[in-house]
């Protein structure tokens, strides 16, 4: 485990299964969806109090299909770490880390308008950007660019 | 005709709207007419109902909601300040709507908010209004065009995206850009962040009633845009920084140019400061307004200036180094209160520190090339398309399918004018990005207007709202 950074000693101990990566000097860290809450409350607790970013990536044909990818600072020790969840396909589910990061919520919600990943526990999982009626999930890459006519809510309903 | 109320005059048939009107009451002539063309013509349309208009489906703010969503809307989940509740029946609560047409909202931003008298109970944001889809845009387009796209996020520091961008594709490359490529990016990102302050001091002093701060802060930030049209061309999306370096080298007398931005700009800043921080209707508007907690910020991911003033030293330059902003001497100015005040003295001195890193870079700027010599992201000179066909397909390779760029993936943030821009670049090995995640700002300032704006006056509500200076261009994207 000489890949994780050394702030991260306690959880690297709890979390064995874990791994930990150096991408282009990047921590990243992949983590098994059952255990995401877990793990964030632990690395929140060793230092990185400060929630930047949450996003997902639509990898089509690989499996898992999504990579929920969560990004925390740790002032302290001015280091980043990228939290990485594999979210199968199917079953395009992962719980919300809004319990230890209240600011993803409406990153939550903007990975699910975008690309349909649903996070279980989230208080308000309803569409960000896009209109209610919007259907699809625009960002997932089988829908091609265009193929989605213009959708004004009151478009039909004028006549 | 059989309804020759319907006919305009013209002769022009005008389309039934009647509802309830099915194509056999029509004459076969005019069938085709009526389903194949959504024609509008004035007065024959059915009168539509205005509260349809402003339903927001899911996102409305209702009158009851679960505990969970109140507490977000009442920003109590980090810190509960919460003065409300108790004594005010529900009788007295109203939700009204603000924007998103609203002239303070610096866009189309729209805020439902619950009024006890003139007491903001609670807030939700809407956002949305100005979705264009770049992120599913910016994987149709090479990685040589993406800048194009980027620079139209954030359309107040479009610099700062292009060079958020143009690093994390040189991050993936693992291409080196020249040391003057790099201070001409230091240059014009510093010069990009005093101008989106400028603009910020007009119209959110504007917005509080300082009008003359308008015409000022607008005539000030005339200058450095002067300085972008002869450098770039172009006012504002300049598509200027790019993989490998940046467009074009500085136009001859530049040094006068940015020094002559210096003294224009550090004697406006100290007339806003005399004509503002000391002035005691501003400071009555101002002070222990909108206030964000150290530890409000640190959940919400609330950068740049907001965070600053609330005693977070986070300043991407400093803590993350880029483009080689360890070689300048700066300082990351904080307050302590947390309130609108304290961004206001907070971004005065950023201007100031950035007019600091302008003169290091007038004094140091190395000679060199403004881009890298590295022909994968570089087309060849002009010269070498007349006398060699190889170099003249590689520039139409370059231009046409764009270069490839290996695969992986890269967080690359930069300071932008309005707190940490990231952008989160994954390349499958084409030259298209395979996915582009932008994590702007603003995005994080909006979701934290609930904690700012309870328990506050409704006239607050535009101060707290300019000093957390969203663009909608950046939260929407």
């Amino acid at each position: 485990m000489t890949a994780a950074p050394a702030n991260l000693a306690a959880t690297v101990e709890a979390f064995s299964h874990v791994e930990f990566d150096r991408v282009l000097g990047d921590s990243v860290a992949r983590v098994p969806r059952e255990d995401v809450v877990g793990f964030l409350e632990s690395v929140r607790a060793a230092g990185y109090e400060m929630f930047i970013d949450l996003c997902a990536v639509d990898y089509l044909v690989r499996d898992p299909r999504f990579d929920v990818v969560i990004n925390v600072v740790a002032l302290a020790d001015s280091s980043r770490l990228r939290v990485i969840v594999g979210v199968p396909g199917p079953d395009s589910t992962m719980p919300t880390i809004t319990s230890v990061y209240p600011g993803a919520d409406f990153y939550e919600r903007e990975a699910f308008d975008l690309l349909g990943v649903s996070f279980e526990g989230h208080p308000d999982l309803t569409r960000i950007l896009l209109p209610d009626e919007w259907e699809g999930h625009p960002l997932r890459k089988e829908i091609a660019i265009g193929s989605v006519p213009v959708q004004f809510k009151e478009a039909n309903k004028a006549q | 005709m059989s309804k020759p109320s319907d006919t305009v005059p013209g002769d022009l048939e005008a389309p039934d709207f009647n509802e309830g009107a099915s194509p056999a009451d029509l004459e076969p002539a005019t069938d085709d007419r009526h389903t194949v063309h959504d024609l509008w013509l004035s007065g024959t349309e059915a009168p539509r109902q205005l509260g349809s208009f402003t339903h927001e489906g899911a996102q409305e703010m209702l009158h009851e909601e679960s505990d969970q969503i109140l507490s977000s809307q009442r920003g109590t989940i980090v810190e509960d300040d919460f003065e409300g509740a108790a004594g005010s029946g529900d009788d007295e609560l109203q939700i009204i709507n603000m924007g998103p047409q609203h002239p303070a909202t610096h866009g189309v931003l729209r805020l439902h908010i619950e009024l006890d008298g003139e007491t903001i109970r609670r807030v939700k944001p809407i956002i949305g209004y100005l979705h264009t889809g770049m992120e599913k845009t910016a994987e149709a387009l090479t990685f040589m065009q993406g800048s194009t796209n980027v620079t139209r996020m954030d359309y107040l520091s479009p610099l700062h995206n292009e060079l958020c961008f143009s690093l994390a594709v040189e991050k993936l490359l693992e291409v080196e850009v020249p040391p003057r490529a790099q201070a001409i990016r230091v240059l014009m990102s510093e010069l990009n962040r005093i101008a989106s302050h400028l603009l910020w001091s007009a119209t959110s002093g504007f917005d509080i009633g300082a009008l003359s701060m308008m015409i000022y802060g607008l005539r000030e930030r005339e200058s450095v845009l002067e300085f972008f049209e002869k450098t770039t061309g172009l006012r504002m999306n300049h598509n200027f920084i790019r993989p490998g370096g940046v467009a074009a080298d500085l136009p001859p007398g530049w040094q006068g140019d940015v020094m002559g931005i210096i003294e224009t700009v550090t004697a406006g800043v100290a007339d806003f400061e005399t004509l503002l921080l000391g002035n005691p209707i501003f400071i009555e508007r101002t002070e222990g307004i909108g206030i964000l907690t150290r530890e409000e910020c640190l959940a919400y991911g609330v950068t740049g200036p907001l965070a600053r003033a609330s005693g977070i030293d986070y300043d991407v330059r400093k803590v993350f180094p880029y483009s080689g902003f360890e070689q300048y001497e700066f300082e990351v100015p904080t307050a302590s209160n947390g309130d609108v005040y304290d961004r206001f003295v907070v971004r005065f001195e950023e201007m100031r520190q950035s007019m600091r890193i302008l003169e290091q870079v007038v004094e140091t700027i190395p000679a060199g090339d403004y881009r890298t010599e590295n022909r994968k992201v570089t087309p060849p000179p002009r010269a070498r398309i007349d006398e060699s066909m190889e170099a003249l397909i590689h520039h139409f390779k370059i231009f046409t399918e764009g270069f490839r760029v290996p695969a992986g993936e890269t967080y690359q943030a930069v300071e932008s004018s309005r707190g940490e821009l990231g952008m989160y670049l994954v390349s499958d090995g084409g030259p298209k990005p395979w996915r582009l995640h932008v994590r702007g700002p603003s995005f994080a300032h909006v979701q934290a207007l609930p904690m700012m704006l309870t328990d506050s006056l409704i006239a607050d509500t535009v101060a707290a709202l300019a000093s957390a200076d969203p663009v909608m261009g950046d939260v929407d994207r």
